[in-house]
């Protein structure tokens, strides 16, 4: 499928924030901003809602504990019970470290997936990308057009007003 | 403040400490004598058996079985050695939190923090207790060794006597009159100067302006947090781990450090609330909530880390001379201190793990609130199963303890808020105060 966008380029951070504060407020849907470090205050601008990625990692986090005592629990006190140091088989006080180790593991490795999933910011061969000056000293802002693309004009024109340094048009192929 | 904009910038505001206020702090005093009269008649008279296990038919029952607490008397009459360490015990939890406001504002100063600016005046008000608390400090020790320090018996150390104990006298290099009482009041006046001095540098910026005051304090800052990384670590030994003369743990001056900390910043975050519901700090916001609330989260975690890895090599190794101490408080005195032990985990641990795990539960008032008092009296528990099985064997209890520690707390807020109150709670000329104002997490 393919989309077209119009792609504004931005010079200043402040400038961009209130660009998509007149855009959003002149009711043109914004598609996405792209910059090349995280601006403060860009989501609440956006209104972009609260990611829901922490319920996520709770619940990996409560896999790689139950994982890790279940391990434990079952291969030194069920399948081959061994008595190291005078300790009991299921000594929960040295399952601790591993517990918590794996706790972090889980966690951290099912949110980078969960987010590369979801964003679609996974690595591959092609990536799409709207303007690469967003990776280096510009501040990309990308509104969706329709089939026709007869708003580009006034949306230019919005994007200028609103100290865009330049306006492209730009298609892209989702796969 | 959602229409601040940022040309707005904020004015100095005044704290007025009312008469309610005041009253309430010599009700929280009176309240604490009350208690205090009334636990001391219980000791003396034998009331309240079942609850603390205080009264002398309780004691002859344990001392009957003829193992774990051997109880013997020397010195001083139960109640007034559980008045004596009780004493100790409040004032070390109150003196390291009054610290902690100086440690605190210092590392926000070196690590060049902008977002505390909004809750600075509140830390360097925490350190008005630090004489008081340094005076009281000596004092007690001076009259009251003797029931506290084990090791500051008439002669322990020395070869022939009756009382010397060999292990004892092997640290009277580091463990004797004279050097502790230079060390502590080396410590004390330590941390008496540097909270003076940020706060005299703090008080001249509110006056002249410029940023000279700043790095100034910087540099103060810096050389306070390599001096405290060292007393507080030796002050943990001197004035807690030296009351279990016999044992040692390389972790303890951590984990004492980790649990002032966090009841520090819960003192902070705590005073915070309070003064913006009372409708002061106009420009707080949940986001300064947000981050103290992290911070507090953070380091209830960090003390677990510390108290578990203290204990699980304990454990683990199993030598005599380091497993008394759980065994004192795991089962000891006729399990005594076991229900302690396990509240002490779940309330300086899984309550704040649980209770501020969510964003919204760190921006709101009321679950900050509940868990800032709960850390406090988490913490002031923890410094308890810290003294009181090396000090009191079985005999402690906490009618005597609570009144004490209520005294205390009346007396800390009326000097803390009368810091308070003397200067400006926003500080007006600190060059990231616009920074603080517009802090978004």
């Amino acid at each position: 499928m393919t989309k077209r966008f119009a792609v504004g380029i931005f010079e200043d951070e402040d400038v961009l924030l209130h660009a998509i504060e007149n855009i959003r407020a002149a009711g043109v849907k914004i598609y996405d901003v792209f910059s090349p470090y995280p601006v403060h205050g860009i989501d609440d601008a956006l209104g972009i809602e609260r990611s829901r990625l922490p319920i996520a990692a709770f619940f990996f986090g409560l896999t790689g504990l139950s994982f890790a005592l279940w391990m434990q629990i079952y291969m030194l006190g069920f399948d081959w019970p061994m008595i190291v140091g005078g300790k009991p088989h299921i000594a929960l006080p040295a399952f601790i470290p591993v517990a918590f180790e794996l706790t972090v593991f889980f966690t951290c490795h099912g949110m980078a997936l969960t987010f590369f999933t979801i964003t679609g910011l996974y690595p591959r061969f092609k990536v799409p990308v709207m303007d690469v000056r967003a990776t280096d000293d510009k501040f990309v802002m990308a509104i969706e057009l329709d089939e026709t693309s007869s708003q580009f004009p006034r949306l230019t024109q919005l994007l200028r007003d609103n100290g865009a340094s330049e306006v492209n048009q730009k298609e892209m192929t989702n796969k | 403040m959602a229409t601040l904009t940022h040309q707005e910038s904020a004015t100095a505001e005044q704290l007025v400490v009312t008469d309610g206020a005041r009253k309430t702090f010599i009700t929280i005093i009176v309240a604490g004598v009350v208690v205090l009269i009334l636990g001391i008649l219980a000791a003396v008279l034998g009331w309240g058996a079942a609850g603390h296990g205080e009264t002398a038919g309780h004691l002859g029952a344990s001392a009957g079985h003829g193992v774990g607490a051997s109880v013997h008397h020397e010195g001083s009459p139960v109640w007034l050695k559980r008045v004596l360490v009780s004493l100790w015990h409040s004032n070390v939890f109150f003196l390291g939190v009054s610290t902690i406001g100086t440690v605190f504002m210092a590392i926000n100063y070196v690590a060049y923090a902008g977002w505390s600016v909004m809750v600075k005046r509140i830390a360097e008000a925490l350190s008005a207790w630090i004489i008081p608390g340094a005076v009281i400090m000596l004092g007690i020790f001076l009259i009251g060794r003797h029931d506290i320090f084990h090791w500051t018996h008439d002669g322990i150390m020395d070869k022939g006597n009756p009382n010397y104990d060999a292990i004892i006298a092997g640290k009277s290099g580091f463990l004797n009159l004279p050097f502790y009482l230079i060390r502590t009041v080396v410590y004390l006046a330590i941390w008496a100067y540097f909270s003076y001095k940020l706060r005299q540098l703090s008080l001249a910026e509110d006056q002249l302006g410029g940023t000279v005051w700043f790095h100034k304090s910087i540099n103060a800052s810096a050389l306070f947090l390599v001096l405290y990384a060292v007393t507080s670590s030796m002050s943990a030994w001197d004035w807690v781990m030296s009351v279990d003369t016999h044992w040692y743990s390389t972790m303890f001056g951590w984990y004492v450090f980790a649990s002032w900390w966090v009841s520090g910043i819960a003192a902070i975050a705590l005073t915070a609330i309070f003064l913006k519901q009372a409708g002061y700090l106009k420009a707080l916001t949940s986001n300064h909530l947000h981050d103290l609330g992290k911070l507090m989260f953070g380091f209830s975690i960090f003390w677990t880390y510390v108290w578990f890895a203290q204990f699980m090599l304990i454990w683990y190794a199993n030598l005599p001379e380091e497993a008394v101490y759980y065994n004192q408080r795991l089962g000891g005195f006729e399990g005594h201190y076991t229900g302690l032990f396990f509240f002490n985990i779940i309330i300086n641990f899984v309550f704040p793990f649980l209770g501020l795990m969510t964003r919204d539960a760190k921006r709101q008032m009321i679950i900050m609130k509940i868990v800032c008092i709960a850390i406090l009296a988490g913490h002031w528990s923890d410094f308890y199963l810290m003294f009181m099985p090396a000090t009191l064997k079985g005999e402690s209890g906490f009618l005597i303890e609570i009144g004490i520690a209520a005294i205390f707390l009346g007396a800390f807020l009326i000097l803390f808020t009368r810091r308070l109150a003397s200067a400006s709670l926003v500080p007006v000329h600190h060059p990231f105060l616009d920074e603080s104002i517009h802090h978004t997490t």
